[in-house]
């Protein structure tokens, strides 16, 4: 009796994940011969991303551009995180919160979208640097990485301030209160105190912001032009315009193998039972 | 340091909703491109998405993924939780693991994985092989969040249940399911929200009926438009008035 009730869900798991990503790994080891799949062991599409330019430049922009958004949106995301726990009177926190993640649920290719809107040439933001006067040419953020960056940080600085203020909240204020009996100053408490404690939290969100972000093919697609390509625009390059499949799954694999490294990285601090 | 906190509070609300406010503004915009100036008022737009047939089917289309995925989902992770909350089993550890793993994977990965295996074992595309997906990434959030609910009350009430001779079935639909009640709303909830919303897997697994976020995608490619600004509102509507009714009908009740 014990398994049986798990067996649906583990079927599943195995059928639809397991199975799968067992399949992908294998496909990332054939090759093709015109349009065709040769199946083999041949670790060619690995060579040939780890030598070939173009596919080392979108692996090194994906990891520059998801590690600048990850600290970025931690550094914003804190802050109002703890304003809302610590400032915001305990009545109106929830409110504040749902506020704070509101646009969450707009849908995620419509941000992109109202983000290009806001950014492009004759956007908002360009409309009213010029209307004050602040610059003479509108200025070319649109189909640029800063573009991609921002909406990154947009979405992402919505789920760390989820994450972090639930810790934050938890913490009883005690601790605060022990540190400034024994004369600790405010910065002293925080950096000694709430962010030790907090650290865990932080880390797990700063995880969830790694995968979610070196793994997301609309926002660059939508926003970051094309100058320049992440991995997932080129693993859906590979499989749309080519067809070619091994490749794009050696891609994916080194993907999962990023992500993983990411994991063992933060491992110590990760909680991913706690999310 | 007041002063300080009340105005990184405000700029950080305008730089959150920024994107919506233009959004939502712009796709009421009298003229061709939702850009300043803005131009007058009119609701042409809205009349014009409404009346899109392709776009109204993708909206059914992307809420019979959403609710049968999730369901499925939620029914498969509450009897795994329910299996594996209760008895310490060699290797439940390992399963644990196993069922939770899905959520480090990116959508693309396992998107791609199921396209290669469907492909291979010439499996048709449908709204069905984007729905697998759809299950494959909820499971595991409907899994952690009935698992992460149960607790001793809870066993205590299901072996009292089956001392006086209920059978497993009973014990399941009639202890278990109502008294972790908010958790699953919530578990379910959240996976509608993910899976109505969700657009690489639902992009690669579907092919002649597509849903909602992959129509929207490929009105994108054709420019920018305030008709896509009213689309995005109504989306926009729709899930704000699904989270305040979550809001206030099931975590209300849970504190």
């Amino acid at each position: 009796m014990g398994w049986g009730l798990a067996a649906p869900a583990l079927l599943w798991t195995a059928a639809f994940f397991v199975l799968p990503f067992a399949a992908m790994v294998a496909l990332s080891f054939a090759r093709m011969e015109g349009r065709e799949v040769v199946q083999g062991f041949d670790p060619g599409n690995y060579v040939r991303i780890f030598t070939d330019w173009t596919m080392l430049k979108a692996l090194l922009n994906s990891l520059e551009i998801t590690v600048v958004v990850t600290v970025v949106s931690v550094v914003l995301a804190y802050p109002l995180a703890a304003i809302i726990a610590f400032r915001v009177p305990a009545q109106w926190q929830r409110l504040a919160l749902l506020l704070a993640v509101l646009p969450f649920w707009t849908s995620y290719v419509v941000r992109s979208y109202a983000w290009l809107l806001v950014l492009g040439q004759n956007g908002v933001v360009n409309k009213a640097l010029l209307g004050l006067g602040l610059i003479a040419e509108p200025l070319e953020i649109a189909a640029t990485r800063t573009a991609t960056v921002i909406g990154f940080v947009h979405f992402f600085v919505m789920l760390l301030t989820l994450t972090i203020y639930a810790n934050l909240i938890q913490l009883s204020p005690n601790y605060a209160r022990a540190a400034a009996d024994l004369g600790a100053g405010r910065w002293q408490t925080f950096r000694h105190v709430i962010l030790p404690l907090t650290l865990p939290g932080v880390v797990t969100g700063a995880f969830l912001t790694f995968v979610l972000c070196i793994g997301d093919y609309i926002t660059p697609q939508i926003l970051g032009g094309n100058a320049e390509l992440t991995l997932p625009q080129l693993i859906m390059l590979q499989m749309g315009r080519s067809g070619n499949f091994p490749l794009a799954s050696a891609l994916s694999v080194v993907l999962m193998a990023v992500v993983t490294l990411a994991y063992f990285a933060s491992s110590r601090w990760l909680r991913l039972d706690r999310v | 340091m007041r002063a300080l906190s009340w105005a990184y509070l405000a700029i950080a609300y305008a730089f959150i909703f920024l994107p919506v406010v233009v959004l939502v503004a712009f796709s009421f915009q009298d003229g061709r491109l939702p850009v300043p100036p803005f131009q007058g008022f009119t609701l042409q737009w809205y009349g014009r998405v409404l009346g899109e047939r392709d776009l109204m089917e993708a909206l059914v289309n992307s809420a019979l993924v959403a609710g049968i995925s999730s369901l499925t989902a939620l029914i498969l992770g509450f009897l795994a939780a329910h299996a594996l909350a209760r008895v310490r089993l060699p290797g439940s550890v390992l399963m644990r693991g196993v069922l939770i793993a899905p959520m480090t994977v990116s959508y693309l990965i396992i998107a791609l994985g199921l396209l290669t295996v469907f492909n291979q074992a010439g499996v048709r595309l449908s709204l069905w092989t984007a729905g697998v997906g759809h299950v494959v990434i909820n499971l595991p959030l409907c899994f952690a969040i009935t698992y992460a609910a149960m607790g001793d009350h809870q066993k205590s009430a299901e072996r009292a249940a089956r001392d006086l001779g209920a059978p497993e079935w009973k014990v399941l639909l009639l202890v278990s399911a109502p008294m972790l009640a908010a958790p699953l709303a919530a578990a379910f909830f959240l996976s509608v929200t993910f899976s109505w919303d969700e657009f690489i897997i639902a992009f690669l697994l579907t092919r002649f009926d597509v849903t909602l976020p992959v129509e929207i995608w490929s009105m994108l490619r054709s420019g920018i438009s305030p008709a896509t600004n009213a689309v995005g509102s109504l989306v926009f509507l729709v899930s704000v008035t699904l989270v305040v009714l979550l809001e206030v009908f099931v975590f209300r009740r849970v504190k």
